[in-house]
């Protein structure tokens, strides 16, 4: 177990091009599973490749364990590493594939097939062992990628979007799997993904980086409920959150919390039931939540099985040009159509104020709507 | 004209070329070597395997099959060797690396012959280059010089560095284009895994490497067996047939020598080794593919 620690860390591939990593300090805690999530030409790889010893710094220095080892090859950091194609020795079978580190590491042969064994058991692939990498599927061929990363018990892992190579179905499942793993064997991990369902279900904490730039580290709920600024609220969230523009301050709202009316009073989900859109047109604005009523004109419906998304516009507000979105689940029964007018309210907690100039998340002020 | 006649017409001046320069003088040699012709000579009579029963008799046939296989095993250990490091340092980036590659590549691209009479020169008895370096650098005292065409074993090597030289740059061309085709990933994931430079060397690079080397060393075997410019223009056989290779000795018998059938017959023992060769190769390329 280790600490893994940044301090402004830097690298720039081109002299003169803005660095792919800038300045980045930050550093994981005792066992914590930490993710690197961002677009991709985020940094994020990069970072991790630096910590990983594959690439050079510029800048900064680069701590495990308390020690700086920015000098020391790969090899020397104790670290492992799980690559995004899985980079698997095409010409060992799994059995070598897996023992290799322990070769390379010149651990005594007696404990290879003892400590193989037990990787592979760990993680399910014992029948797998006198394969070749070809010979396997995409699941198992990362199994192996794990095992031979964890069989000589490193004190780090990184992995490298480890999962992106999967299908869908796959990939739900191999999530969940690897958190759990995870936990049981408490290394400190470093995910690098671009999936932010990825990081949120699996993060202890989310690292959000752009342009090389830390934009923020918390708790998913953190980075998802109070965005440090702009990109992060836009980054994370599918609709993004909803930004309105005004001269002095950007005003955003989650898709999930701009709900119809009536929805958002105690028992509205059993006056959902019985809702008539046409029937309520007058907004209630003295509501115990304090709730910002909006008038919503539904463009188009997008249908999702589990929920609706609601494109429209703000009707009545100066903020008629942009597109807002709506996410309401599919437990709510009422019917929205295209091309028609709601009654809809954001409550006043959930609004996040930020700075046009700076981007940057600020404290609530007053805003004008009309 | 439709498709089928168009591309047959297009076809056509590849197949004749094939035929006429490939095809025709093979049977011919063929006819040639169960019959009686020589140069100038009328008719044919077949003699069946007569002229094999003569040639594996002859001493200089068997001293030739063994040179051959001294000089194209001796070319291949170099070439594979040397390919193997150029490929490897040359797939490294650094300053200049693009004039190096153009300079590795220059001896493939010069005509073959040319390379041979510069080399003549250099191995010369009298006025070596190498020779006189020798003797500025005192390692060698004036008039004690080697005889590099000369000596049968200095003959040997100097015959087999000047084929080497020469099939160098297509192997490591060969090798550079397996080497680049292994993903980044896995020596990537080597390092991490605690291994050093000369164990991602033999037991990942290399390993990961070998097919393209079959095909390499497949392709060199054959240019070499086949080969005999380089012999004939340094030391045409000698000194006393100790560096004749067999398509030199097919050449000096059924041209020279005027012995048509012999020559023939020479030059058609090359076929089934060669041909075993290629196939073993081949398989092993499959094997390695498959396992």
């Amino acid at each position: 177990m280790a600490i893994v620690e940044t301090r402004s860390l830097t690298k720039v591939f081109k002299e003169g091009q803005p660095g792919a990593v800038n300045n980045v300090s930050l550093q994981t805690r005792e066992g914590e599973f930490l993710v690197f999530l961002g677009p991709s030409g985020s940094g994020k790889t990069t970072l991790l490749r630096m910590i990983a010893g594959l690439e050079q710094p510029t800048a900064g220095e680069i701590l495990i364990g308390g020690a700086v080892v920015n000098h020391l090859p790969p090899r020397e950091r104790r670290i492992a590493m799980v690559f995004q194609s899985y980079a698997l020795y095409p010409h060992l079978t799994v059995f070598q594939n897996i023992a290799f580190p322990l070769k390379a590491q010149k651990v005594k042969k007696e404990l290879h097939q003892q400590k193989v064994d037990w990787a592979a058991s760990l993680l399910g692939i014992g029948k797998l062992l006198n394969r070749k990498p070809r010979e396997l599927s995409g699941g198992e061929r990362q199994r192996v990628a794990l095992a031979r990363a964890i069989v000589r018990e490193p004190t780090v892992f990184l992995l490298d979007e480890p999962l992106s190579n999967l299908d869908a179905k796959l990939r739900a499942a191999a999530r969940e799997e690897l958190e759990e793993f995870q936990k049981r064997i408490g290394t400190t991990t470093i995910y690098v993904t671009h999936d932010q369902v990825e990081a949120m279900a699996m993060g202890d904490r989310v690292v959000v980086l752009h342009q090389g730039i830390v934009r923020q580290i918390g708790t998913p709920k953190e980075v998802y409920d109070d965005p440090a600024d702009t990109f992060v609220a836009t980054f994370l969230g599918s609709p993004p959150m909803n930004l309105l523009e005004a001269e002095d301050v950007i005003v955003g709202f989650r898709p999930e919390r701009f709900l119809p009316s009536e929805l958002l009073t105690p028992g509205g989900e059993q006056a959902a039931k019985n809702f008539q859109p046409q029937s309520v047109l007058v907004a209630d604005v003295k509501d115990p939540l304090k709730r910002i009523p909006l008038r919503f004109r539904v463009e188009i419906v997008e249908y999702l099985g589990a929920e609706r998304i609601l494109y429209g516009y703000l009707a009545g507000t100066r903020f008629e040009k942009k597109l807002v979105y709506s996410r309401i689940p599919s437990s709510v029964l009422a019917n929205y159509a295209a091309n028609s007018i709601y009654d809809f309210a954001v409550p006043e907690s959930e609004l996040r104020f930020f700075d046009p100039a700076t981007e940057k998340r600020i404290a609530p002020k007053a805003f004008q709507w009309q | 004209m439709s498709n089928r006649k168009l591309g047959a017409v297009m076809f056509l001046p590849a197949i004749l070329y094939v035929l006429a320069v490939v095809g025709v003088p093979f049977v011919l040699a063929f006819i040639y070597s169960v019959g009686d012709v020589k140069i100038a000579s009328v008719g044919y009579h077949f003699v069946g395997l007569e002229n094999f029963r003569s040639v594996l008799q002859s001493p200089t046939f068997r001293r030739s099959l063994y040179d051959s296989v001294v000089f194209t095993v001796g070319t291949q250990i170099i070439v594979l060797v040397g390919s193997t490091i150029l490929a490897l340092a040359l797939k490294e980036h650094f300053r200049g690396r693009g004039l190096v590659r153009f300079l590795i590549l220059l001896p493939w691209v010069a005509p073959v012959s040319l390379g041979a009479i510069g080399w003549k020169w250099i191995l010369d008895s009298l006025y070596s280059v190498i020779n006189w370096v020798l003797i500025a650098v005192h390692l060698v005292r004036p008039f004690e010089e080697p005889m590099w065409l000369g000596e049968p074993s200095l003959a040997m090597m100097s015959v087999i560095g000047v084929e080497s030289w020469r099939l160098l740059p297509f192997s490591t061309v060969i090798l550079l284009a397996g080497l680049t085709a292994i993903p980044r990933d896995i020596p990537e994931a080597a390092a991490v895994d605690g291994a050093g430079f000369w164990r991602t060397m033999f037991q990942i690079t290399i390993p990961m490497m070998l097919p393209i080397v079959n095909v390499a060393v497949l392709f060199g075997i054959i240019f070499t067996f086949t080969d005999m410019t380089v012999v004939y223009i340094l030391t045409r056989g000698g000194p006393y047939d100790t560096t004749q290779v067999l398509p030199s000795l097919a050449f000096f018998t059924g041209v020279l020598g005027g012995d048509l059938a012999e020559g023939a017959a020479i030059s058609i023992f090359l076929v089934p080794l060669l041909m075993a060769v290629a196939y073993l190769m081949l398989r092993v390329a499959h094997r390695s593919e498959v396992a």
